[in-house]
């Protein structure tokens, strides 16, 4: 019953970073800039490890972006995941070009799912995830979550959410929507994204983090794979919402009341 | 022609209000390039609502099929590309609701379409339209361009008024859907979450608690109760497990622009205050007088939130 996993890794501005834009809004400055795995993407990345730790296999992160992003593949990899895939590409990237770029990797790798973060935090398209299941005419179980919260015993016991069917030929996936919670069941092989609550990644451990060092790491060339390398959701420019004015201190509720109520006229 | 084609959402033998958003959304898009504007509807016994959209003005298509009972994405994408194909759709739209962010990415795929997420509202010149979207949460405001025939988006309902009825009646189009064969997604179950309060990111006023709470929301949802306000949390709230997942309001959590957001015992991380600085009044009420959320905050109160936050809710009270 083991299952092969491919599970996406890509390379994002730590979200404690502040994040500036270049004064010609071509850009965000980077100077002093933090990166990291995509935060949904580590989620993605320990649900993987926990369904090939109760059911066997093998996962394979793969990241599209430029040489650097080795460095997101191996804190992966320090994780537990098995091999790393990058696509080299130091492009402009958009959801259309990335899912064209996955599918090339899910044909060489055939694996029985795909798991990614819902979104990126950088552009926030959260797209890549369903055009890659249409492009591949799988299932998706998008915003992948769990019914207990992250400090239940199940998650204490590191349970994977994601919940194979005896036969292993299916998946059931707890979505988290609009006034409730929706669960499906989803033929493999099926593309899952990850929301915040489906599970607390792990830190890497040292060994782990010495042992990342040997695994393989396959570097693939965009440019070779027969794709569509234009971005077809183009960026003009970029400028930094208005700005808050600082606030006023009042002193009691008395007076916020009366801000609130006569001068903002909010209540 | 470049016509423009809204996706309805529909829930509880209901229009969902976000819905009616989108279609002022897709009116604005359509004024632009001179096209006509259509709404797909699609469900399971949904025909009786057809009517009601059609009097927004809009041509509506309904496929009203027990296959079509669930928003399933890869049963209702094939439907809604052959409607966009059908009505010589340029522009395809919907809600930035979970179902929208579901569903349209993998109409765009079929349709060959770029797509862009979370609009909050139009540039460019003439029926050259772009697009203005949030990026990194929020921190940059981004215009990005569409380089296909067919451009498929999700508004952020907030950002657009509701639609009106009144400006004329559009036809009620049956369509046969085809709905592909050997789907291999089944719905196993819907657990609603029920609520008397509004959802968070449709709500005029949210009140939100974080780790100042201590695990007692007590204070932040009474006074949300007697404002008719949704309430949030910050991800240190929902984290410890003190509340339920989906009122996490953050990068990672739901981003809201009320009217009004009252911020409880929160301390003003990053990651928190880029899903709520779009609010119109912020309020901050925290012990600590050094907490980074004073900053954004255009009326910030340095006290113990379980005696001002009863004490506002009395105001309130009060005052009705």
């Amino acid at each position: 019953m083991a299952l092969k996993i491919v599970v996406t890794a890509k390379r994002v501005e730590d979200p404690e970073s502040k994040i500036r834009v270049k004064p010609d809004g071509s850009g965000i400055v980077t100077d002093g800039v933090n990166y990291k795995i995509n935060p949904f993407d580590e989620i993605a990345v320990e649900e993987a490890l926990r369904l090939k730790e109760r059911h066997g296999g093998e996962v394979v992160v793969a990241s599209i972006g430029g040489e650097r992003s080795q460095t997101e593949i191996r804190a992966a990899l320090a994780m537990g995941a098995d091999r790393g895939i990058l696509v080299r590409h130091d492009g402009p990237l958009d959801p259309v070009v990335v899912s064209a770029l996955l599918a090339k990797v899910v044909e060489q790798e055939k694996p029985d799912l795909v798991i990614l973060g819902k979104q990126s935090i950088d552009d926030d398209q959260n797209q890549a995830g369903q055009y890659l299941a249409e492009r591949l005419g799988w299932p998706q179980g998008t915003f992948a979550s769990k019914t207990e919260s992250l400090e239940s015993e199940a998650e204490q016991k590191k349970e994977p959410g994601l919940v194979l069917s005896a036969d292993g030929k299916a998946l059931t996936v707890v979505r988290e929507v609009d006034g409730g919670v929706e669960t499906l069941e989803l033929g493999l092989p099926a593309v899952v994204t990850t929301d915040l609550r489906l599970n607390k990644p792990r830190f890497a451990s040292l060994p782990g983090i010495m042992k990342a060092k040997k695994k393989p790491l396959q570097e693939l060339a965009a440019a070779s794979l027969g794709v569509d390398l234009a971005p077809k959701v183009v960026v003009k420019r970029l400028a930094e919402p208005p700005a808050r004015k600082g606030g006023v201190k009042v002193a009691d509720v008395e007076e916020l009341w009366k801000k609130l109520h006569d001068e903002a006229k909010v209540l | 022609m470049s016509n423009v084609l809204i996706v309805a959402e529909q829930g509880g033998g209901q229009i969902r209000k976000a819905t009616l958003h989108a279609i002022s959304a897709g009116r604005a898009v359509a004024a632009r390039t001179g096209g006509a504007l259509h709404v797909a509807l699609l469900g399971k016994g949904v025909r009786p609502l057809a009517d009601a959209l059609a009097a927004y003005g809009a041509e509506v298509h309904v496929a009203d099929a027990p296959a079509l009972e669930h928003p399933l994405a890869d049963a209702w994408a094939p439907v809604i590309a052959e409607l966009a194909k059908a009505c010589g759709a340029a522009y395809v739209g919907a809600a930035a609701t979970a179902q929208g962010k579901d569903l349209l990415p993998r109409v765009a795929a079929r349709l060959g379409a770029g797509m862009a997420t979370e609009v909050l509202g139009f540039g460019g010149d003439g029926p050259a339209v772009t697009f203005r979207r949030p990026m990194w949460a929020g921190n940059v405001l981004a215009e990005v361009e569409i380089a296909t025939p067919v451009k498929v988006f999700t508004v952020r309902a907030t950002e657009f008024p509701a639609a009106e009825q009144g400006a004329g009646k559009g036809a009620v189009h049956e369509v046969a859907a085809q709905v592909p064969a050997g789907l291999r997604t089944r719905h196993v179950g819907f657990r609603e979450v029920k609520s008397e309060r509004p959802e968070l990111t449709e709500a005029r006023v949210v009140v939100s608690g974080g780790r100042g709470t201590k695990g007692d929301f007590k204070p932040v949802e009474a006074l949300a109760d007697v404002l008719g306000a949704a309430v949030g949390a910050s991800r240190a709230a929902v984290d410890a497990g003190w509340v339920p997942n989906d009122w996490q309001v953050g990068q990672t959590g739901k981003v809201v622009a009320p009217d009004l957001y009252v911020a409880a015992g929160i301390s003003g991380a990053i990651q928190h205050l880029a899903g709520m600085k779009g609010s119109k009044v912020i309020v901050a009420v925290n012990k600590d007088p050094d907490a980074p959320v004073f900053q954004i905050a255009d009326y910030g109160l340095v006290a113990d939130l379980f005696q001002a936050l009863p004490a506002l809710t009395e105001k309130v009270k009060a005052s009705k």
